[in-house]
């Protein structure tokens, strides 16, 4: 394609493992004021 | 639904519902964005190419998608709690400017936590963790190490709990790194899954926030016992620091802590009320953009020189990260993550603590917890929230900070203008830091 370079296939449809609740908690990282939740990694892919 | 912005000299195109990211010349950004592509003055042929590559990503499922159906299940009683903020101390020895806690006394009184109010949080924990095998629990305050002989029994009564659970607890620990001294710093090292300490970044801006008791500046009590600890550390850490309307230039404060040896840095915006000394308001947001932008220019820079600069709100997996449910439900407060105050009463989060229109209960009668409360938290989420479910950023904030959105605007469910908005404007530095590296890699 000419004009659109694609860097990133669906990331967010391809997660294979829904909601097991294993990863962190996004205020236990770092921030305690301001949340991102995006950027918790995933315990199943870690496995 | 999609969203295309321009980011420093690059154009960016994102399918919100797959989360793909596209890098896109000027002319597929102008006829994208208009409602008239063929009276934009291009070539009749280029405006047909650009449309054309449009719809074969269409058909890839990476532009305009479909949003997944997803089903919550709102039943609190099979609803889990995996993570505790545990409040050790009320109290700190230091006196900045901007705590959100007052002066580490969360609006209560001064006050340090009971091994056994310790305890009986742990095993609040342990009982309500349902199915959950990775439990978390933060060392918070005020000033936690001003208690740090309840923080080591807590982690060994913790270790206990879980192991006959089948459990596994990480301990973290968010401190002011004043009371640091070698044998705290080996046994953080040895114990503590993930180390917070916070330092503002250059030292007129540390000192001129965080003074100690005495009124006196604080960096040079904490800034060699940080380097210290992170120099024989293996497990994780952040540097943590907080930008007012005292240092909108924050982006020197993330360079003056990278240059001191500290690779993973959070510097966050600070909370509080607009009327406040030092507050944000929107008449700054302008020029913060601009400088999450210079933030953006130096992190890229120092990536493509194979540098290894970690800010915390940049450093987002685009290519995987958490799953959509995990995406939805947000970051968990008051449902699957709460506070606990010295006094053992339980709270939805660390923000809410000392509000006491929120204690949910207290870990010495766990039988008591408030279950509507949870149940009305759980229901807090960016399907439900209005504000969310036409926004582009609602996969990766998941619907934004509940405190900040009852502090400003009285409800959990109304999520808070200007916080959407530093927000909004955080995730497209991340995806265009990203999308401008993969590019050149």
């Amino acid at each position: 394609m000419k004009h659109i370079k694609t860097i990133n296939t669906p990331g967010i449809k391809n997660t294979k493992v829904s909601g097991c609740g294993e990863c962190q908690s996004s205020c236990q990282s770092a921030c305690k004021t301001s949340c991102t939740v995006a950027n918790q990694t995933c315990k199943q892919e870690n496995k | 639904m999609i969203h295309t912005f321009k980011f420093l000299d690059s154009y960016i195109l994102t399918d919100v519902e797959s989360g793909s990211i596209h890098l896109i010349d000027a002319a597929a950004y102008e006829v994208i964005n208009s409602p008239m592509p063929y009276a934009l003055g291009y070539d009749k042929a280029l405006v047909d190419e650009i449309l054309s590559e449009l719809s074969h990503l269409k058909a890839l499922g990476q532009y305009d998608s479909e949003s997944e159906h997803i089903e919550l299940d709102y039943d609190v009683d099979k609803q889990p709690i995996k993570s505790l903020c545990l409040h050790v101390a009320h109290d700190c020895n230091l006196r900045c400017r901007y705590c959100f806690a007052g002066t580490g006394e969360f609006e209560g009184e001064r006050m340090l936590m009971g091994e056994q109010t310790a305890k009986q949080a742990i095993d609040f924990l342990i009982a309500n963790s349902r199915n959950r095998r990775h439990l978390e629990l933060d060392f918070f305050g005020g000033e936690p190490l001003m208690n740090f002989d309840v923080v080591k029994k807590t982690v060994e009564y913790g270790r206990e709990r879980a192991k006959q659970a089948g459990k596994e607890i990480n301990f973290t620990l968010t401190t002011n790194g004043i009371n640091l001294n070698d044998e705290i710093i080996d046994y953080i090292n040895e114990n503590i899954f993930n180390i917070v300490i916070s330092i503002d970044g250059r030292r007129e801006v540390h000192d001129f926030m965080r003074s100690t008791v005495n009124g006196k500046p604080s960096y040079d009590l904490i800034l060699d016992k940080a380097k210290k600890l992170i120099s024989k550390r293996k497990g994780e850490y952040y540097i943590r620091g907080t930008f007012t309307a005292n240092n909108l230039d924050f982006a020197s404060d993330v360079l003056a802590l990278y240059n001191a040896g500290f690779k993973n840095i959070s510097i966050e915006p600070v909370v509080l009320d607009e009327n406040e000394p030092y507050a944000l308001t929107k008449e700054h947001l302008p020029k913060i953009f601009e400088e999450y932008e210079r933030l953006s220019e130096m992190i890229i820079a120092d990536k493509l020189a194979g540098g290894d600069l970690n800010f915390f709100h940049f450093s987002v997996d685009f290519s995987h990260g958490p799953c959509l449910k995990r995406r939805i439900k947000g970051c968990g407060a008051g449902f699957e993550y709460v506070a606990v105050a010295p006094n053992g009463d339980i709270y939805p989060c660390h923000q809410f603590v000392g509000n006491s229109e929120f204690i949910m209960g207290n870990v010495a009668e766990p039988y008591n917890f408030d279950r509507e409360m949870q149940k009305s938290f759980m229901k807090c989420n960016i399907l439900t929230k209005q504000k969310c479910i036409d926004c582009f950023a609602k996969y990766y904030c998941s619907g934004g900070c509940a405190a900040n959105a009852n502090k400003y605007n009285g409800s959990i469910y109304i999520p808070h203008e200007m916080t959407c908005e530093l927000l909004k404007k955080r995730i497209e530095c991340a995806m265009g830091i990203y999308a401008k590296t993969r590019a050149e890699e």
